[in-house]
């Protein structure tokens, strides 16, 4: 019987949000169609390092393992991306897995992201209905602006983007491109529209969409392949026009 | 007592959840909100297909009673009727409401909402917002939520692991005990009413279609504190899903909704020539592809492990929309194409992909009344986590209806109860730190557990179990012997050992916690199997002969149990047993003065 090919892991780990940094390295049995999330399990049953040591298991976050929840996103062989679809086959090893440090690190792989839950407050991304009972209904809609709408409500709020845009971080206020364009999204709506001009007026503020650099990370690593740049340089306009549309009514 | 001030505790901020929390807010009610993960993470998002509801846009007359209908049909007449109709007569509602609340949902060239084909349905009454109908639908709501929470009314607990409920002296659930994820601190939360929607149990399989959250360990919880459990035993296995180590992935029921085939490879027993085999087609004319989900399951179980016609090792059927014009595919099916090659490497629209059934979800869970109370005064359930709507099978897209629907009715009903002064004393100080010491002793004494058994490794060999024999046919040897197994995997959970001791963000500790919850789950419902002698929906039982073998009729076909209305058109209680740990059934009454049982036959069209 052939010997067991195995998979080599790097994992920087990190025992609390204020320890040092420190990483170990695990080997797992390799099969076909291994991702990152089903190698960490693996650890789980048998956390042992490369060295013999038996150790606590990997702390990370994960729930869907579908690409849908947004939850299991790191960076893996540098990369910002979930862990989920993240197949062994397709990277290089020995595999360096390390937290997305843009966010404060729980422990181990676990992140807080919680910040990107309150820019999404900032930029109000809801429709403000009236409430959920019955009411008339909604108006129809142009069936290619739902379409782009569709596109960009696939954001799972995982913070790839934000990871990977040189512009968040301490030395800048920006919110990042995920929860910007989603400003986009709902002033697409016929209902959302009606307050677009709120929006447009929050994305003027400090660390609004003057904070973006354009640097066209984002676009690159969004594992739902939303056009963040395209979204984000029409944004633009409209906060442009919307400052102008200030001036004269002032 | 209407303007005193109440306090809702939601558990769980899936669509159920979060549905519950707007009708409180709306109400003017407070609201805690619990969950495991951002509530913009739930399980409630990995729903693919669409949503049920009667619109008739597509000239098909099609009408409300026709998806009651469907929809007791379907779910083989267990479940209750009066709740199954405010359930469909309330769908279009909830449909405007999402409309309004900006669900991308697929349009018609006339900017109109679309509408699809689902199985066990003859006329089209699913909507869809591309194959992430159950992402968006979340989405709509969580946004919602986050209005109210600038608004003020709702505080969110994110990383909070619900533990157990705690009572007052009567009796009266006003409050629980929960634990903060990432500081491991453990805290009592005083409530008017709680209720939980904390979704359903395909953990206790191991490998299913349901996120790694999904493990019924709060259901067992309050099961353990008196909850009836109803109808546990209907496990849905979906028909395609993609079979992983790590999770199975749902290929959605929309793929046949949208015109795909299910086949294998056979030789044509006439002309003895290799064929294409359209087994579904060949056996339910009458629906062909669009069966139910536990008639095709069965199917394909029997094409492939009795027929042996399956594909590779371990069985694999096709399912096939590689006839199909690609830029259609791209409009309704693009996110589960996607998702089937990053996963697999190939591309649906070219090549057929490889599918097997899966656990998928309960039908089953915590007992309600028709406005979502359970048998302890002051919990409440709704979503998954509870019973109703479905009997013995779901209809595919009624899940993320009945979800939706219960929260509908759970929200309001809470805030009537919480302002109706029949709750009892609050909880009192010693009570809830009592509650919370136990809760403490009982985590301390996990993290330190030294044994020899991987916590993990044991959560695996009870899937495999489960997978044995309580999935797609069952026989009461094979459900005898299964609960002498996991008696046995209770046992060993007492000698697990973990890694680590600590009291920070440990994750290990809180799973051991969870899986003694799940094996207990799995107990209960491997004892609905095995007491409900008959073949009902998803429980299909095989007949044993006097010394124990598989019955088979004179060409070799398995003899499967009749469904006897009689004896079991019954709802099964399950109830526990603190002494022995022991899961106790009992059969209660239900409602079906609407529709008169009839067999259920899907070679045929439905008469009514």
């Amino acid at each position: 019987m052939a010997e067991q090919k195995k998979v080599r892991l790097v994992i920087e780990r990190q025992d609390g949000p204020e320890a040092q940094p420190y990483t170990q390295e695990f080997d797992v049995d390799y099969r076909p169609g291994l991702n990152i999330v089903a190698a960490l399990m693996e650890i789980q049953k048998n956390p042992v390092t490369v060295d013999g040591k038996r150790v606590p298991p990997v702390v990370w976050e994960c729930n869907c393992l579908e690409k849908v929840c947004g939850a299991c996103m790191m960076v893996i062989n540098g990369k910002p991306r979930q862990a989920c679809c993240s197949l062994v086959d397709n990277l290089t090893q020995p595999i360096r897995i390390a937290p997305a440090r843009t966010f404060p690190v729980i422990r181990d792989l676990l992140i807080d992201r919680s910040v990107m839950f309150e820019s999404l407050k900032k930029i109000q991304g809801w429709v403000n209905v009236d409430g959920s009972w019955e009411s008339t209904d909604a108006p129809r809609q142009n069936p290619y602006t739902a379409a782009t709408a569709y596109e960009i409500s696939h954001c799972m709020t995982c913070g790839c983007c934000l990871e990977a845009c040189p512009n968040v971080g301490p030395q800048s206020d920006f919110i990042g491109p995920a929860p910007t364009v989603q400003a986009y999204l709902f002033n697409l709506h016929p209902l959302g529209a009606y307050d677009a001009p709120k929006r447009l007026n929050a994305l003027m503020e400090k660390g609004g969409i003057t904070s973006c650099g354009n640097s066209q990370n984002c676009v690159e690593v969004c594992p739902k392949n939303i056009k963040l740049t395209t979204y984000l340089a029409q944004l633009n306009r409209d906060v442009n026009k919307q400052a102008l549309r200030n001036i004269f009514n002032e | 007592m209407a303007n005193k001030e109440v306090k809702v505790i939601v558990v769980g901020g899936g669509l159920a959840g979060l549905m519950a929390t707007l009708k409180i807010l709306e109400g003017g009610g407070k609201v805690d909100l619990f969950s495991y993960c951002p509530v913009k993470r739930s399980h409630s998002l990995c729903a693919q297909g669409g949503i049920n509801a009667c619109m008739d846009l597509k000239g098909e007359h099609d009408s409300i009673y026709e998806h009651f209908d469907d929809t007791v049909y379907g779910g083989d007449f267990l479940a209750d009727q009066l709740a199954v109709k405010g359930m469909v007569e309330t769908a279009p509602k909830i449909i405007k409401m999402f409309d309004r609340m900006g669900v991308p949902f697929t349009r018609n060239p006339e900017g109109a909402l679309d509408m699809r084909n689902f199985g066990g349905q003859k006329n089209k009454r699913t909507l869809f917002a591309g194959s992430t109908t159950g992402q968006q639908l979340l989405y709509a709501l969580d946004e919602q939520v986050r209005r109210w929470e600038v608004k003020g009314g709702v505080k969110k607990y994110e990383f909070w692991e619900f533990i157990k409920v705690i009572k007052n002296k009567d009796g009266v659930v006003r409050g629980i005990v929960a634990q903060n994820m990432n500081s491991n601190e453990i805290v009592s939360f005083p409530a008017d009413v709680v209720i939980l929607a904390t979704g359903g149990p395909g953990q206790v399989f191991g490998r299913c279609t349901a996120s790694t959250i999904c493990n019924g360990s709060a259901v067992t919880s309050v099961y353990k504190d008196g909850a009836h459990l109803a109808n546990p035993e209907f496990i849905q296995i979906h028909p395609t899903a993609i079979p992983g180590s790590d999770k199975n992935r749902l290929m959605s029921e929309a793929c046949r909704g949208e015109g795909g085939r299910v086949w294998v490879w056979r030789e044509n027993p006439e002309t003895h020539e290799k064929e294409r085999w359209y087994f579904l087609e060949d056996m339910y004319p009458a629906y062909g592809n669009l069966v139910p989900r536990d008639v095709a399951s069965r199917a394909i179980y029997k094409v492939c492990v009795h027929m042996g016609l399956g594909m590779h090792e371990p069985n694999r059927v096709y399912l096939d929309l590689s006839h199909i014009p690609k830029d259609y595919l791209e409009r309704k099916l693009g996110g589960i194409l996607e998702m089937y090659e990053d996963f697999v490497g190939k591309s649906p629209a070219e090549v057929p992909m490889e599918i097997f059934p899966s656990v998928h979800y309960s039908m089953g869970g915590i007992w309600v009344d028709r406005k979502h109370h359970t048998n302890i005064p002051g919990l409440m359930a709704a979503g998954e986590c509870d019973y109703q709507y479905h009997g013995a099978n779901r209809l595919g897209a009624n899940s993320l209806l009945s979800a939706t629907y219960s929260g509908i009715v759970a929200g309001p009903e809470a805030l009537r109860l919480a302002r109706s002064g029949e709750l009892g004393e609050p909880l009192t100080d010693a009570e809830m730190e009592a509650a919370r010491q136990e809760c403490v002793k009982e985590f301390d004494a996990i993290r330190n557990m030294n044994g020899p058994e991987n916590a993990h490794k044991l959560h695996h060999e009870m899937g495999e179990i489960m997978y044995k024999y309580v999935s797609i046919e069952r026989d009461n040897i094979g459900l005898d012997q299964c609960l002498k197994e996991l008696k046995g995997i209770l046992k060993r959970w007492d000698n697990i050992g973990v890694t680590d001791h600590g009291n920070w963000a440990n994750q290990e500790a809180m799973f051991v916690r969870q899986l003694r919850n799940m094996i207990l789950y799995a107990m209960v419902v491997t004892k609905g199997a095995r007491c409900r002698d008959e073949s009902r929906g998803a429980h299909a039982k095989i007949v044993l002969d006097e010394s124990g073998n598989r019955v088979t009729t004179p060409d070799g076909e398995l003899v499967f149990m009749g469904r006897d209305d009689e004896h079991f058109m019954q709802t099964t209680i399950v109830d526990y047993d603190p002494k022995t740990e022991e899961p106790q059934v009992s059969y209660m009454e239900f409602d079906h003065s609407l529709i008169k049982p009839r067999a259920r036959n899907y070679a045929v069209a439905k008469k009514e």
